[in-house]
C-alpha cells in the first residue's frame, strides 16, 4: 500500500470504529474499593473531618494535614471571578462523607428513567453495563474485581502501583507524604483546601524510574459509577524516564445526588518522564431548563519538575451544568514539554468556564495550547488561559489556539487569554477564532446525501479533529458519539 | 427526468426566477447561459433545494417525484447532483471520510449495502486517476488550502464517485487553466451516458466546446428568453448578449 492508501485505510478503519458498537475494551478495567460505611450528617467541622480520616483508619500525619487544610479553608472565600453564574453554595448543607452505594436499589431497567435508558442505547452501552450505571441490581456474572486483579498482577511485575488513593496512604505512606499537595497545595484556592480536608477517594499511579506502563490507565469510573466521588483526589508520579498514559472518564452520563464536585488532581513527572492524562467528562448537565447539573470544580495541575519531562492534558468536556476547570502545567525543568488539547460543549443552560495555565520556569520549555469551544442553545462557554514566562526562561515557547464554534443565536464564546512574559528571548503566539456553524456547509453535505443532524456532527467533530487526535482510540470513538448526543437537535 | 414548470423563485424576499420552463431527458446534455446574475445559480440551487431559496410558484418533477416536497438529502439520493460554483470547505473532514459518508447514505436509501473499505478505495483509486487527482488531496480535509481549480476538479471528482442520474454544473469551467478544463471536461464525458443527464452552466462558450450540449438555453432576468442547439452557444460567443436581450430589442423597436 502507498501512503495515500494507507491513511484512507487508516481513516476508514477509523470510522469503521465509530460505527462498532462494541464499547467493552480492557483500558476501562482498573480497581474496585469497597468502602462499607453509613453517611455523615451535613456540615462541615473539625469533627466531620476526623470522622472521615477515622473511617478510612488513617494515620496521624493524614488526620493531620486534612486538619491543617480544613483550618485553611475556613479562612477563605469562594471566588467569583469565572464567568459562571449561579445560586450561593450551602457548605454546611452538604454530607461530606456518604455511603458509596449511595444511589436507590432499582429491581429492574423498567424503573429507570428512560431518557436515560435512551442515552445509554444511542451511546451503545451493553445491557448490563445499562442496569451497574442506573442503579439497578446485578448478579455476579458481571463482576469486574476479578479482572481487575489480573490486571494489578501485570502491573506488579513492572513495580507500577495503581490503587486508590486510600489504599496508598496506607500502603505507600512515604510516597504519598512526599508528592501529595506538593504541586496543588490545600493553600491553592477554596475549592482544592475543601478537598484536601475532606477529599473522599481517588486514584494513585506511581511509575518507577525507566519504566513505560504498558497499557492504559483508568480509574473504571464507567461501571463504578455509584462509587464516584465528590471529592476526588487524584496523585499521579512517573519517576525518571517513566511513561504513562491515564484515562479519567465517564462517558455514561453520570447522576448524582451531591450537586458540588470538587477534584483535584496532581501530577509529577522527573528527568525524562511523561504522563499523558486524558479526560471524558460527562456529568449530569441538569434538565433543558439546566435544573439539577452538577458543579464540577476542579483543581488539575502537573510539575514537569525534572529536565525533557511532559505533561500533555487532554479533554473532552460535555458534562455538568458548571464547569470551573484549568489544568495547569508548571514547566520547572529545562527543555519540558507542556501540551493542553481541550473540548468543551455547551448547550442549553450549561456555563463552562475551562482553560491552562502554562508557567515557564526552566530553559528552553515548550507548550501547546489548542482549545475548542462548541456553544450550542443558551450556553456560555469561556476559555480562560495564562501562559507566564518567567525571567530565568531563556528561549521558552507558547503557541495557543482557541477556536470557538457557535451553533445557536443565543449562546456565548468568550476567550480571555492572560499572557506574561518577563524575558525578550520568550516566543508567545497566540490565535483565536469564532466561527458560527455554516448553513453553506450544512447545505454542501446535504446536497451529498448526508442529512442534516450527521452534517452538523461532521462538522463539529471536524472542528475537533485536533484535541480527537491526542485521545487514545476507544476514548476518540466515545467522544464523538458523546458530542453528536450532547448537540442532538441544537442548530439554529 | 426533469420537467420545470412556470418556476418562480425569490432571495431574500426578491424575485429572482420569473417563470422557468425546462423539459431535460435521459441521454441529454444541456446547457444555460446567460450574462452574471442572471440567475443561472439561483436555479440550480433550487433545484438542489437550497433553503436559502423561496419557491413561490410553479412545480419541478423529477424521476416522477414531486422534487419540491423533497428534502435536500433526499433529492441528493434521488440522483441530483450540483457541482457547486463556489465549493465549501469543511475543516478536519478529510475527503475520504466526507465521500464514504455521501455514498452510503446514497446506498442505504437504496436499500444497498454500504461499500466495503476496499472497494470503496479502489473505486477512489479509479475515479481520482481520470480527474489526474494529486493523491495527497483525497486524504486532506474537503476543499481546505484547494485552489480554485483543485476545488472544481473536486467536485467532478465526486460526481464521478456518486454517479448520479442528474449532474448540475455551475460554472464548473470557471478558474481553471485550458488544460484543467480539458481534464474536467472529460470527467463529465465519462460520466455522461444514455441513462443519466447534465446540466451545464455557464458564461462562457469555450467549455462547451468539450462537453458538447444537446440544447443550449439563455437565462436573461430570471427567463428562458431563447433555447437553441449548440451553434446558438457560437453566436453568442460572437455577438453577446445584446442581440436576443428582449428589452434591449423592444427599446430598439420602439
Ligand atoms: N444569497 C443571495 N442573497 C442575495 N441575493 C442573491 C443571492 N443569491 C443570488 N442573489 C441575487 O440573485 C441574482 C441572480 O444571481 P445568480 O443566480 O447567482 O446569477 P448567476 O449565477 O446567473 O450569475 C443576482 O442579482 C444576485 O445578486
Ligand atoms: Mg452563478
Amino acid at each position: 500500500m502507498n501512503e495515500l492508501e494507507e491513511n484512507t485505510a487508516q481513516e476508514l478503519s477509523d470510522d469503521m470504529k465509530i460505527l462498532d458498537e462494541h464499547i467493552d475494551s480492557e483500558y476501562k478495567w482498573g480497581f474496585v474499593t469497597d468502602i462499607e460505611s453509613e453517611s455523615a450528617p451535613k456540615g462541615l467541622s473539625e469533627e466531620i473531618v476526623r470522622f472521615i480520616s477515622a473511617k478510612k483508619h488513617e494515620p496521624v500525619w493524614m488526620t493531620d494535614w486534612r486538619l491543617k487544610a480544613f483550618r485553611h479553608w475556613k479562612k477563605m472565600e469562594e471566588p467569583h471571578w469565572s464567568n459562571v453564574h449561579y445560586p450561593p453554595i450551602d457548605y454546611q448543607d452538604i454530607s461530606y462523607y456518604s455511603a458509596p452505594k449511595s444511589k436507590p436499589q432499582l429491581n429492574s431497567l423498567d424503573e429507570v428513567d428512560p431518557e436515560l435508558l435512551k442515552t445509554f442505547e444511542k451511546l451503545g452501552i451493553p445491557l448490563e453495563e445499562q442496569k451497574i450505571l442506573s442503579g439497578v441490581a446485578v448478579d455476579a456474572v458481571f463482576d469486574s474485581v476479578s479482572v481487575a486483579t489480573t490486571f494489578k498482577e501485570t502491573l506488579k511485575e513492572k513495580g507500577i502501583i495503581f490503587c486508590s488513593i486510600s489504599e496508598a496512604i496506607q500502603e505507600h505512606p512515604e510516597i504519598v507524604k512526599k508528592y501529595l499537595g506538593s504541586v496543588v497545595p490545600y493553600t491553592d484556592n477554596y475549592y482544592a483546601a475543601l478537598n484536601s480536608a475532606v477529599f473522599s477517594d481517588g486514584s494513585f499511579v506511581f511509575i518507577p524510574k525507566g519504566v513505560r506502563c504498558p497499557m492504559e490507565l483508568s480509574t473504571y469510573f464507567r461501571i463504578n459509577a455509584q462509587e464516584t466521588g465528590q471529592f476526588e483526589r487524584t496523585l499521579i508520579i512517573a519517576e525518571e524516564s517513566a511513561y504513562v498514559s491515564y484515562l479519567e472518564g465517564c462517558t455514561a452520563p453520570i447522576r448524582d445526588n451531591n450537586q458540588l464536585h470538587a477534584a483535584v488532581v496532581e501530577l509529577v513527572v522527573l528527568d525524562d518522564a511523561e504522563i499523558k492524562y486524558s479526560t471524558v467528562q460527562n456529568w449530569y448537565p441538569g434538565d433543558k431548563e439546566g435544573r439539577g447539573g452538577i458543579y464540577n470544580f476542579v483543581t488539575k495541575r502537573g510539575a514537569c519538575r525534572g529536565k525533557n519531562s511532559k505533561i500533555s492534558w487532554t479533554q473532552v468536556e460535555t458534562g455538568s451544568a458548571i464547569t470551573w476547570k484549568y489544568p495547569s502545567c508548571i514547566l520547572q525543568g529545562d527543555n519540558s514539554i507542556g501540551e493542553f488539547y481541550s473540548v468543551a460543549v455547551t448547550n442549553n443552560y450549561q456555563q463552562a468556564d475551562t482553560g491552562t495555565k502554562m508557567i515557564h520556569i526552566g530553559k528552553n520549555t515548550r507548550s501547546t495550547v489548542i482549545s475548542k469551544g462548541i456553544s450550542a442553545g443558551n450556553s456560555n462557554n469561556s476559555y480562560r488561559g495564562l501562559v507566564r514566562v518567567g525571567k530565568n526562561a531563556i528561549g521558552a515557547r507558547n503557541f495557543t489556539q482557541c477556536d470557538s464554534m457557535l451553533m445557536s443565536d443565543k449562546c456565548g464564546a468568550n476567550t480571555f487569554p492572560y499572557i506574561e512574559v518577563e524575558n525578550d528571548s520568550a516566543k508567545v503566539e497566540h490565535e483565536a477564532t469564532t466561527s458560527k456553524v455554516g448553513e453553506d456547509q450544512i447545505f454542501y453535505l446535504n446536497q451529498r446525501g448526508i442529512s442534516t443532524e450527521d452534517a452538523v456532527n461532521m462538522i463539529v467533530n471536524g472542528f475537533c479533529k485536533e484535541v480527537f487526535n491526542e485521545l487514545p482510540m476507544e476514548f476518540a470513538v466515545e467522544a464523538q458519539k458523546l458530542l453528536a448526543i450532547s448537540l442532538e437537535g441544537s442548530v439554529g | 427526468m426533469l420537467t420545470i414548470k412556470n418556476l418562480h423563485a425569490n432571495v431574500e424576499g426578491k424575485e429572482i426566477l420569473k417563470g422557468i420552463d425546462l423539459e431535460i431527458n435521459t441521454g441529454e446534455v444541456h446547457a444555460i447561459m446567460g450574462p452574471n446574475g442572471s440567475g443561472k445559480s439561483t436555479l440550480a440551487n433550487v433545484l438542489a433545494g437550497n433553503g436559502g431559496y423561496e419557491v413561490t410558484a410553479g412545480e419541478i418533477r423529477f424521476e416522477g417525484k414531486n422534487l419540491l416536497e423533497l428534502d435536500p438529502e433526499d433529492r441528493a439520493r434521488e440522483g441530483m447532483f450540483l457541482a457547486f460554483q463556489y465549493p465549501v470547505e469543511i475543516p478536519g473532514v478529510s475527503n475520504a471520510t466526507f465521500l464514504k459518508t455521501a455514498i452510503n447514505e446514497v446506498r442505504k436509501y437504496h436499500g444497498k449495502p454500504e461499500l466495503t473499505p476496499k472497494e470503496f478505495l479502489d473505486l477512489m483509486r479509479d475515479k481520482s486517476k481520470i480527474l489526474g487527482m494529486d493523491e495527497n488531496l483525497i486524504s486532506r480535509s474537503v476543499n481546505v488550502g484547494f485552489s480554485g481549480g483543485e476545488k472544481k476538479r473536486n467536485e467532478i471528482f465526486q460526481l464521478l464517485m456518486m454517479n448520479p442520474k442528474l449532474a448540475l454544473l455551475d460554472e464548473t469551467d470557471s478558474g481553471l487553466d485550458i488544460d484543467a478544463l480539458k481534464i474536467v471536461s472529460n470527467g463529465v464525458n465519462i460520466f455522461k451516458n444514455k441513462n443519466n443527464a447534465v446540466l451545464v452552466v455557464t458564461h462562457y462558450q469555450r467549455l462547451l466546446n468539450y462537453i458538447v450540449p444537446d440544447f443550449v438555453h439563455v437565462l436573461y432576468k430570471g427567463k428562458i428568453i431563447k433555447t437553441g442547439t449548440k451553434e446558438l452557444a457560437l453566436e453568442l460567443e460572437d455577438k453577446g448578449y445584446d442581440w436576443i436581450k428582449p428589452d434591449l430589442i423592444e427599446a430598439e423597436t420602439a
